[in-house]
């Protein structure tokens, strides 16, 4: 792993543990992620990548036995102070789940949302720019501009998932956290979200946690790969799916027993 | 080299490696026989490289598209990527080489009727053993992955440029005592040339070996020991 | 294994496919059995109770002798009030007579047994008529008045001429003139609003007992159940839910509260007399005290639907609602609420309805009293829903342990109605539950 620290780096993480009860579920991970860059965290199930992504914007916090030790700044902010509002730090840090969870809203309000409880716009017109301004960053205005009315969760499970991106993106945050954000979703329809993740680079650092290696390495600059809850690996993508230095890795990435 | 979880991906990599060994046991006969029809004038012998060649060239032909297959079907990344793409190269560089045994035994066939220039066939055939040696070991490192091997098979390259560079300067003595040698002289030079090229191809596949095995090409640059490019005349 | 033909069953698969369809007859059979023993119980309960919304009355014109209704002529209500109703019973037994004289009706009746056909509550409501406009006094007045219980009977069919032969109450002659009368239209059976809007009435004149004060006081306790129980019992699920902490005393609250939704209901009667009566001393038998017990007892049932509504809701709404930054009460009151409303709403009505219904705790706080005024909502002696009441449920089990057959018929009508508030709650529910439950 590279031990010169990145200048431009948006996130840096020192000796990050987290613990859940009585498992030890990330072990003193170091990274720095860069700003205007797509990361990929890869792994087995349940290495740790979900778990340390969520550390990212403290969704953590919302899980009782759930505890973060170390240290993860923003901006060379310590997101873990005791006076950052998780609130105000999720504004900042969007994500996007799993499972495409629009709320059971029209379009409109979905991505409205956001903005409305931040108290991001002082008008309807104001509203109005922010949500036309965010589906066109999803690339969904095009087929959502008709119906913005009608319900979010009408729309096909691509669209769904781009809904999502909009309303996470409707906030203005400056990094984006996707947590599999292709994984309920058909090869077209993660094709389109890959294409979108591959334009929200140029404005956002994205950070992205996926099962499918390839999509990692289509979409991703840098990629991290964590095993048993550590950080095995980090390096540009094209180093780590070329000539991976950890025979770990090698071994999950080429789908070896190891 | 830990198995892969999916048994279909090992045996599609072990029957494309099985694939390159025959090619490559294929090759090291044509060299041999090729130089060898010239030396003992055997046109049936030169014969059978020339039909040989054919064999290698559809070999080729499956290695490819069995890589292809493996690419499409199985997405190769890091090793097993570096792997696709060496079989890939070593192929096309063995298929080269079995060119160049068949146009020297088509260059066989025309000198059988010429007088013989003392010593050069037995010089061409060390060249070739030379030659066919250093691919044997090639394959010997390529199939344990020896990257030690490898680099002492890249170096061995030098002996056969040396050899060329004498058979060049005995040639050019030749065609200067006497113009009638020059035709056989230039079919011979050419063969010599052959064979110092199939030398340059059995050097590009150790690089590709290595390449293989630590994931990066060699940075040294490689000794080369042809220096006719040079020469101006006999000093 | 070879396989045989796929044309012919083996003896597995036969023996499995009889005891699944043996499985599916029992299935059938329960359901069947359940289907009867409801159809029997409704039944049994429409054809003894339909009659209760039905009433004989004979219109019959009583002459208001100012003699005997106001002696001193001057319309002095003090006077006028000494008059009791002995008094009245000889005018309408004048103006029965006169009516049966007028048809030229041939009976041997004495004139007192041709004014005993009429109610005992007739002389009331013509004094009340009298009282409340003392000028209709010394002309004669045409009255709808209830006929007594056994006229009323005969003509709902539960009186026969053989069993008034044997009934000291009343006669064969007197079935028989009725029918005449009937007949010339002087007396006739109309629908019952009196059954949903009087009061309750003594034991002997089941004719005139009604459901008034019993459905005024269910609706009082009903307000009561759902202005405390439904957001008492929300806040209680919601925070338990969504922002206790996971920890022992949770699960001990969380075990309590499935407990108390077992324990039996007349538990709560005796803790809503110990607690609302003798120790903040609420008035007795007031809805107040009932909408109180039937409070505590509907929590449970609120705050487990609550939960399990809530619960339903998936996670993922949740994990959206913070991601975009919502604090948790917004994403609590913005998006999981509203999810889990039609539950919640099912489940309180449902928890009403079980309130509406219970009888057990409110017998315990004394409001099986007998009651004939309308209990007033606020008043500043008894304070709010403080005077004394009575309810739907308890109203049947008062009118079962009266004597005259009458009150079968009254208390079968008063289940009818009943069923009748249940089925439209339940109805409700439904409909909530359709109209605002949302797919995702």
């Amino acid at each position: 792993m590279k031990d010169t620290p990145m200048t431009n780096a948006k996130i840096s993480a020192k000796g990050v543990d987290v613990h859940y009860a009585d498992t030890h579920a990330i072990k003193d991970v170091n990274v720095e992620i860069a700003d205007k860059t797509v990361t990929a965290f890869i792994g087995p199930s349940g290495c740790g990548k979900s778990t340390f992504l969520r550390c990212i914007n403290r969704m953590n916090d919302t899980i009782d036995s759930c505890r973060v030790t170390g240290d993860i700044r923003i901006d060379g902010e310590d997101i873990y102070d005791a006076k950052v509002d998780p609130v105000q730090l999720r504004a900042k840090v969007g994500m996007v789940f799993q499972k495409p969870n629009p709320f059971p809203k029209s379009i409109y309000d979905n991505v409205a949302y956001g903005p409305k409880i931040h108290g991001l716009a002082r008008n309807k017109a104001e509203l109005d720019e922010i949500v036309e301004k965010s589906l066109r960053k999803a690339a969904l205005w095009n087929e959502a501009k008709d119906r913005l009315l009608s319900p979010g969760t009408g729309l096909s499970g691509g669209q769904q998932q781009r809904l999502c991106i909009a309303r996470a993106i409707a906030t203005a945050p400056e990094v984006l956290l996707m947590d599999e954000p292709c994984s309920a979703l058909d090869p077209i329809a993660t094709a389109q979200v890959e294409e979108l993740i591959d334009e929200l680079q140029k404005s956002f650092c994205v950070v992205i946690v996926t099962h499918s290696m390839q999509q990692a390495a289509r979409v991703s600059q840098k990629t991290a790969f964590f095993h048993l809850g550590s950080l095995v690996e980090y390096d540009d993508t094209d180093k780590i799916f070329t000539n991976p230095e950890d025979p770990r890795t090698e071994s999950y990435i080429s789908g070896r027993i190891g | 080299m830990n198995e892969h979880i999916s048994s279909a991906y090992n045996r599609d990599l072990e029957a494309i490696q099985t694939l390159v060994m025959k090619m490559g046991g294929m090759v090291e006969d044509a060299i041999m026989s090729a130089a060898k029809s010239l030396e003992t004038r055997d046109i049936e012998l030169a014969e059978k490289v020339r039909t040989a060649d054919k064999q290698i060239d559809a070999l080729e032909l499956q290695i490819n598209e069995e890589a292809a297959r493996i690419i499409a079907l199985r997405a190769p990344v890091s090793k097993d990527l570096r792997a696709i793409l060496t079989v890939l190269r070593i192929a096309a560089s063995m298929e080269r080489i079995g060119d160049y045994a068949k146009n020297m035994a088509k260059r066989t066939g025309t000198l059988v009727d010429m007088p013989q220039i003392a010593g050069s066939d037995a010089a061409l055939r060390r060249m070739a053993r030379e030659v066919q040696s250093m691919l044997k070991d090639l394959l010997d490192s390529y199939l344990r992955l020896d990257v030690v091997l490898a680099k002492d098979v890249r170096q061995r390259d030098q002996e056969v440029d040396q050899m060329y560079n004498a058979l060049f300067r005995e040639f050019l003595t030749f065609m200067m005592e006497d113009p009638r040698n020059i035709t056989t002289c230039m079919h011979l030079h050419f063969m010599a040339k052959n064979v110092e090229r199939m030398g340059d191809l059995v050097t590009n596949m150790a690089e590709q070996v290595i390449y293989l095995v630590t994931g990066e090409m060699p940075e040294e640059a490689r000794p080369k020991g042809d220096k006719t490019a040079y020469m101006v005349g006999l000093s | 294994m070879t396989h045989k033909s796929l044309l012919t069953a083996d003896a597995r698969i036969k023996k499995r496919n009889a005891a699944e369809a043996r499985f599916k007859a029992y299935g059938l059979g329960a359901i069947i059995i359940a289907m009867l023993a409801l159809s029997l119980l409704l039944t049994s309960v429409v054809s003894t109770g339909s009659s209760a919304f039905k009433q004989t009355y004979a219109t019959v014109s009583v002459p208001l002798t100012e003699a005997k209704l106001d002696k001193s002529g001057t319309r002095d209500l003090a006077v006028m009030k000494k008059v009791t109703t002995i008094g009245y019973t000889s005018l309408l037994r004048d103006g029965m007579v006169a009516a049966v004289e007028e048809l030229g009706l041939d009976t041997t009746l004495s004139a007192k047994d041709i004014g005993g056909m009429l109610s005992k509550e007739a002389a009331a409501t013509v004094r009340n008529r009298v009282l409340a406009n003392p000028d209709i006094v010394g002309t004669s007045v045409m009255f709808k008045l209830l006929t007594n219980g056994r006229i009323d009977g005969y003509f709902k069919g539960r009186v026969t001429m053989e069993s008034a032969a044997l009934d000291g109450n009343t006669s064969p002659e007197e079935l028989q003139l009725a029918q005449e009368l009937a007949d010339a239209g002087v007396i006739a059976t109309t629908f019952n609003w009196a059954f949903l809007t009087a009061p309750d009435a003594s034991d002997q004149r089941p004719e005139a007992a009604g459901l008034g004060v019993a459905i005024l006081g269910s609706l009082y306790m009903m307000i009561i159940v759902l202005v405390l129980a439904l957001p008492i019992g929300v806040a209680a699920s919601i925070y338990l839910e969504e922002f206790a902490p996971k920890n022992r005393w949770t699960d001990v609250i969380e075990v309590n509260i499935s407990n108390l939704a077992a324990v039996p209901s007349i538990v709560y009667g005796i803790l809503g007399l110990a607690i609302f009566i003798n120790f903040m001393e609420f008035n007795q038998s007031s809805p107040m005290v009932g909408g109180l017990v039937l409070t505590l007892m509907t929590l449970p049932t609120i705050i487990i639907s609550t939960r399990a509504s809530l619960k339903s809701v998936p996670p993922s709404i949740r994990d959206a609602a913070l991601g975009v930054g919502a604090s948790k009460m917004q994403s609590v009151f913005h998006h999981v609420l509203p999810l889990a409303a039609p539950g919640i709403l099912t489940g309180t009505i449902i928890g009403l309805a079980q309130a509406l219904g219970e009888t057990a705790p409110l017998l315990l706080i004394g409001m099986v009293a007998f009651v004939r005024e309308y209990p007033a909502a606020y008043t500043a002696d008894a304070g709010l829903f403080g005077e004394a009441s009575t309810a739907l449920p308890v109203q049947v089990f008062n009118w079962t342990q009266r004597a005259d057959p009458g009150f079968v018929e009254r208390a079968s009508g008063a289940i009818i109605t009943l069923l009748i508030f249940l089925l439209i709650m339940n109805a409700i529910a439904i409909f909530l539950r359709r109209k605002f439950e949302r797919r995702w």
